[in-house]
């Protein structure tokens, strides 16, 4: 194996002198990348002072706080597709990095982060700033390694940007010594090319794809759940043309929103807890459920054990850890969704499933009546979140980068929001829930696509997590509009505590400084709106300014997203109300 | 239905993968009844063997798990009967119990046992075996006095006929 990287490299980089520090900028300059999020300190300033050289190349964006970094390089990798990268130094700058590596793991995010660790004659002393990253990190991260000579950080970067955007994507985490960062090393980059022990791909198996199809043939009442897989691969148009040909009802899970057009006649909403009324209804009466690219969420099921029982289910999967973890599959296609979808549409025949679609259109009709039509045009005064999406929509048409943080917010943005044309657009911290997450991903996501409106979409609990990160938006001017939906509570944990806790409200309630006066501090323009009239105009206002812009927005102090799936309910028992 | 499981896992050579893997364990809450790491008879692939006792849908799927790990190479779970397995324990004896001639030294002698070695204060004697075969000579020698005792991790050898070369040959076609 040796002999055989040896013998035949695709591009023979010249050989050159230079410290570990300029081979880490020059090993991430090899693997294209342009934009890192960080912040130094002791363990990583040779890094750093390398970055000095390269400015010009290799841009670094200084944060407020290592977790935004590492928000940042999500947004940045999930509105482009790339690697995020982002870096650290040792001991609390490392251990800042560990939300935002756990978020990546579970939402499938390509990113590398770096950090700087003590000398590796220190290592287990207790020293200054060491904390033992690698341990704490191995749960959260795909990968990981401690990197203790200079000479091994070319073999090592490489192989962390391979492992980090092949098969299902995922963080990992490159630990470097100071003394290999000081250390020279005869530099000469590679590409890392795969190994025995990493099957990023299986291999495609026709005989389950044929098997699949026939079951795809012969439903009557088939039901598609696709995820962020269809992102991932970007297969958005290969399962277009699959959903197209046999006509068939696909459901999305909040990481695969905006892969398919919302108002696709075949869309046919949001799946889960506070999901639409009639994918999760109907997910106990279809026949055949096919879910792509997604991974079974307690979230999305409920409870497991009335979970489409009815059904056949086929699973598209890259990861083989994931068939048959949740819910058991009668047919598991491994591989990438791509290349599946491609291999299944040719295999399934043209078909019609009107009346099976008429059954949706009657409970969206019943969820409009009950639940939608209130939230978008509310017929009270307070302002519902709904209808700041509403007014969103309208005035962007679909065409914009949608960020949020978590909570009811992030609920009612899901729900509503739209998307047209528009892939790698709805960034949200979906598996992890992590507040604080929208703030800094916005700003990754605009750098990803500084051409592309991007929203970030927040509550006012979660705003105030990383609303240090307005300091990164002063310094880099990056343009995003920010929407604060203040309701003056942490409202998703409000809402359970007046379903399920006897409205006991612990701690809960928020009470809050003037936004107003903070951001302005920070010298982007602000807006609040606190009547109807007003917010049309100030979306306008928002999405026409030329920089940054706060939104602030206040609305119903206790409103209720719904519907809602209560925990331990079957899907098929949402309530409405 | 939980039964006893052995896992083997055959790995990369990497520092801190023995944590990776028992972080699969650990985060399920999972016991590990033993765990032996060793070489294996490929180069630079190394094997844990690991005894837990579960049920099969579990174990199936921290298997699997267990290969999503980057440098795991395979992992595969068999019940007792599909493999073939031993433990070694090692005892600690005051000499005087078997020099008083009759019944320690019989013990010892019926459990086929071997004297590893003799010092005038004690004696260490070695027992391979089954873990119940361990402890029965543990119980039996417990009222002479045991001034130390260790048992060592399960190690296995499975029976089916597929070689860790043929895998790894196929797993090295893959990726090139």
């Amino acid at each position: 194996m040796e002999a055989l990287k040896k013998e035949k490299q695709p591009h023979v980089s010249i050989q050159k002198t230079m410290s570990g520090a300029q081979a880490v900028v020059q090993s991430l300059i090899k693997e294209g990348v342009d934009l890192i999020f960080g912040y130094p300190g002791g363990a990583i300033m040779p890094v750093y002072d390398a970055l000095y050289d390269v400015e010009d190349e290799l841009k670094h964006i200084l944060v407020r706080h290592e977790q935004g970094a590492t928000h940042a390089a999500q947004g940045y990798a999930r509105a482009s597709g790339k690697v995020g990268v982002c870096i650290a130094t040792s001991g609390p700058g490392a251990t800042n990095l560990i939300t935002g590596i756990a978020d990546a793991q579970i939402d499938s995010t390509p990113m590398v982060c770096i950090t700087g660790q003590v000398a590796s004659g220190l290592l287990g002393t207790d020293a200054f700033q060491e904390t033992d990253v690698i341990g704490i990190s191995m749960p959260v991260t795909k990968w990981n390694y401690q990197v203790t000579r200079a000479e091994e950080i070319p073999d090592a970067l490489a192989k962390a940007f391979y492992i980090a955007r092949s098969g299902k994507p995922g963080p990992v985490l490159v630990d470097i010594t100071k003394d290999a960062q000081f250390g020279n090393l005869t530099f000469n980059y590679n590409p890392f090319k795969g190994m025995r022990s990493y099957v990023p791909r299986p291999r495609l198996d026709i005989l389950k794809v044929k098997a699949a199809a026939a079951l795809i043939n012969n439903a009557k009442r088939p039901l598609v759940l696709f995820g962020q897989g269809i992102i991932l691969s970007e297969a958005e148009s290969e399962f277009k043309t699959f959903i197209e040909k046999a006509e068939l009802p696909s459901a999305w899970t909040i990481m695969g929103l905006s892969a398919l057009d919302t108002d696709h006649y075949l869309n046919v909403g949001m799946l889960g807890m506070h999901g639409n009324y009639a994918p999760n209804k109907l997910t106990n009466e279809c026949d055949v459920l096919i879910a792509i690219g997604m991974r079974f969420d307690d979230r999305i099921t409920g409870d497991l054990s009335r979970y489409a029982t009815q059904a056949k289910v086929i699973h598209l999967e890259i990861d083989p850890a994931e068939v048959d973890k949740n819910v058991k599959t009668d047919v598991a296609i491994l591989g990438d969704a791509k290349e599946s979808l491609l291999a299944l549409t040719e295999c399934i025949e043209p078909n019609q499933h009107k009346a099976w679609l008429d059954e949706f259109r009657k409970l969206e009709f019943e969820e409009y009546e009950g639940v939608i039509k209130e939230e978008l045009n509310p017929s009270v005064d307070e302002l519902s979140m709904g209808e700041v999406i509403r007014s969103i929509n309208d005035q962007t048409a679909g065409d914009a980068i949608v960020v949020t943080d978590v909570g009811q917010h992030q609920m009612v943005t899901c729900r509503y929001a739209q998307f047209k044309n528009s892939t790698k657009s709805m960034i949200t911290s979906g598996g992890l829930g992590t507040m604080g997450f929208c703030l800094p991903a916005a700003i990754g996501a605009k750098m990803a696509k500084p051409q592309k409106q991007v929203i970030a979409i927040i509550g006012d609990g979660g705003f105030q997590m990383t609303l240090q990160e307005l300091g990164t938006i002063f310094q880099t001017k990056i343009p995003v509009k920010i929407v604060v939906l203040n309701n003056e509570f942490l409202g998703m944990v409000r809402q359970w505590q007046e379903l399920f806790f006897e409205k006991r409200y612990a701690s809960t309630t928020m009470v809050n400084p003037d936004f107003q006066q903070i951001v302005a501090g920070y010298g982007i323009e602000t807006k609040k709106v606190t009547e109807r009239k007003a917010l049309n105009d100030a979306v306008g206002k928002m999405l026409t300014h030329e920089g940054a812009f706060f939104l602030e927005v206040r609305v119903a102090k206790e409103n209720n997203v719904f519907p809602m799936v209560p925990t331990g309910a079957s899907v098929s028992e949402i309530r409405l109300k | 239905m939980k039964k006893r499981y052995t896992i083997s896992v055959f790995t990369e050579d990497m520092v801190g993968l023995l944590n990776r893997v028992t972080i699969v364990f650990t985060r399920r809450k999972i016991n590990i009844e033993s765990i032996a790491a060793s070489d294996s008879e490929v180069q630079n692939i190394h094997r844990y063997t690991i005894v837990i006792n579960e049920t099969e849908d579990l174990v199936k799927k921290v298997t699997l798990q267990l290969e999503k790990q980057v440098e795991v190479i395979k992992a595969v779970y068999h019940l007792d009967e599909e493999i073939i397995y031993q433990e070694i324990a090692l005892f600690k004896v005051p000499t005087n119990i078997l020099m008083q001639g009759g019944e320690a030294e019989h013990i010892v002698r019926s459990h086929h046992a071997r004297v590893l070695s003799v010092e005038s204060e004690f004696t260490v004697i070695e027992k391979t075996g089954h873990k119940e075969e361990t402890q029965h000579l543990f119980d039996e020698l417990a009222p002479f006095g045991i001034l130390e005792f260790v048992r060592s991790g399960r190690v296995a050898i499975t029976k089916p006929m597929r070689t860790l070369t043929s895998i790894v040959n196929e797993l090295e076609n893959t990726y090139k």
